[in-house]
């Protein structure tokens, strides 16, 4: 095989894709349709809650069309980061979608699902033994981290993918999965070489947003050869230029020139990009290397306690000007009124350092108008609720000095002022782990599924 | 020349949850050229923009292929952490703006 032909619907599935430049993407007869379906980007809620960050009727959606596509012409489709975080409840959401659709469509397959939770025994003994390293700038991993996760999964590589294959799976649910490894497995298995592959699945893994214009929403193409590899739009309205598949490989990363994943390293330091075609790029000089010992990337979540908010605004001059005090007022006032509680009180004003926080550099706002959301997490939800409703009537009626507007300080939007936002999550691990084998913590089961109009239509 | 004139793209993003990423994109070989020779991006510059200490400027990097500049700095609180203020860090750019390519 001299040429490995890849379809990328999406950038995360759920997000979508015009059906147009899916079916254009299969005309090209691909030997794969893959994509990734998580990203750490939401947030920690996701993986400590255990639910997906896309909605279940965008991800069907765009699975019904994939799969029925790819099943009945025996070409594979391999989603990696199930669910969005890859946790188990979350591969059993997506397996739960997969099953509906080969029903409602009688799609039969052998299905490979592959898990990713590592169980905090087992990271504690890692730990314990020196395996474990921090990915700096981030902490040191403790044994309470470890111990307060709701969940912890590790990030796969190529291995687990390849084994699936080998078991003979024509569909593949991965949990938490390197992010090119659903593009760059498949056609490791080939022999293709490893450094091309996972570049191409570096920007494949973000569908059409190397293409200029750029969309999270739309399918991209890859060619893989033995030399080098190509990708290209599949939209009219979109091309791929040196520009913007080039300016991807800056996208979400720390190092544009050492990229590091589980087991080996990609280094793009003889890269070269040519535009080949109106909307078609070449890349080539992407090198791999092994690294050794082998480390996958570990992620978890701590429950923090309960979130309650409070959305209001002002128009008062005299109040924008002094808002610091007010808030410092007004946080006083909670404390004395909830003595020897645990609570985290914050005010987001909008208009002032919303958006930046502390690297705002403008430091005295030139707003007329200030947003203000005060934000209470506590234990409970009952707690929250209390501080957050204690802390806007207080800010509603506080006195300050030069007040003109003695009715009231704040304008609320809506009745309720307060909601109550939900559970709140930190990432508690974000570390490397050493493993022996890469395989070891990816366990990979076969199922058959089978769709209720087996064998009588198609 | 204004910086928003030399670039097509000027953005942040996360890069994982302790990271911010920033990246600047050239239109013109010669403005990133420029933007190298002068140093214009340096550790001093980018603390006083982000009001950080030059520590927290973790790395400035510049990729030729892509004609650009990328900047990583820490996060001041970890990426959905108790005080963050943008979880993707998509919106951390704006000091940038600013910047003129001498």
């Amino acid at each position: 095989m001299d040429e490995f032909r890849i379809l990328a619907p999406t950038a995360i599935l759920g997000y979508g894709f015009p059906e147009e430049s899916f079916q254009a993407g299969m005309k090209r007869n691909p030997h794969l349709i893959a994509v990734d379906a998580g990203s750490t980007d939401p947030g920690p809620y996701y993986l400590g809650k255990g639910v997906s960050f896309t909605a279940r009727r965008a991800v069907k959606r765009d699975l019904t069309i994939m799969l029925k596509a790819a099943v009945p012409r025996g070409i594979p489709v391999v989603i990696g980061t199930a669910g969005g975080s890859g946790g188990d409840p979350h591969v059993n959401w997506n397996l739960e979608i997969i099953r509906e659709i080969a029903a409602e469509e009688g799609l039969n397959f052998r299905l490979a699902v592959i898990g990713a939770e590592i169980d905090k025994e087992t990271v504690l003994d890692y730990r314990r033994r020196g395996k474990i390293t921090a990915l700096t700038p981030g902490p040191e991993l403790t044994v309470e981290d470890i111990e307060k996760a709701t969940r912890i999964v590790g990030q796969m590589g190529t291995e687990p993918l390849i084994q699936a294959l080998d078991l003979g799976a024509q569909v593949i649910l991965a949990g938490r999965c390197y992010d090119p490894a659903v593009f760059a497995a498949p056609a490791i298995r080939e022999g293709f070489a490893p450094g091309l592959a996972i570049h191409l699945g570096k920007i494949l893994e973000c569908a059409a947003i190397a293409a200029v214009p750029g969309s999270g929403s739309d399918c991209l193409f890859g060619y893989l050869h033995r030399e080098d590899f190509e990708v290209e739009t599949l939209h009219p309205a979109r091309k791929c230029t040196v520009a913007s598949v080039a300016a991807h490989t800056l996208y979400e990363k720390s190092n544009p020139y050492l990229l590091p994943g589980p087991g080996g390293i990609l280094d793009l330091k003889n890269t070269r990009f040519e535009q080949v075609g109106e909307n078609r790029v070449r890349v080539y000089g992407s090198d791999y290397s092994e690294t050794s010992p082998y480390r996958i990337k570990l992620e978890g979540a701590k429950k923090e306690g309960y979130r309650a908010v409070a959305v209001a605004g002002t128009r008062d001059p005299v109040m924008i000007s002094r808002i610091e005090e007010i808030i410092a007022g007004v946080k006083e006032k909670t404390a004395d009124n909830f003595p020897q509680t645990s609570y985290y009180l914050n005010f987001h004003v909008y208009g002032k350092n919303g958006v930046m926080g502390k690297l705002e550099p403008i430091k005295e706002p030139a707003s007329h108008e200030l947003g203000i959301i005060m934000e209470v997490v506590a234990a409970t939800e009952e707690l929250a609720m209390a501080i957050c409703a204690f802390t806007r009537s207080t800010m509603l009626h506080f006195g300050y000095e030069g007040r003109l507007s003695t009715a009231g300080n704040l304008a609320f939007p809506f009745s309720p002022a307060e909601f109550a936002a939900g559970e709140v999550y930190q990432f508690s691990v974000y570390h490397l782990m050493e493993v022996a084998d890469p395989q070891e913590f990816f366990p990979v089961r076969l199922l058959t599924v089978t769709g209720e109009r087996k064998g009588t239509e198609r | 020349m204004k910086l928003t004139e030399a670039a097509v793209v000027i953005r942040s993003k996360n890069s994982g949850p302790y990271e911010l990423t920033l990246d600047v994109i050239f239109r013109e070989e010669k403005d990133f050229l420029r933007a190298k020779e002068t140093q214009l991006f340096n550790r001093e510059l980018v603390a006083e923009l982000y009001r950080i200490s030059p520590g927290d400027v973790l790395a400035i990097i510049d990729f030729a292929p892509a004609k650009a500049y990328k900047i990583n700095i820490r996060r001041p609180v970890p990426a959905g952490g108790l005080g963050d203020t943008d979880v993707y860090g998509a919106q951390q750019h704006a000091p940038l703006l600013a910047l003129e390519l001498k």
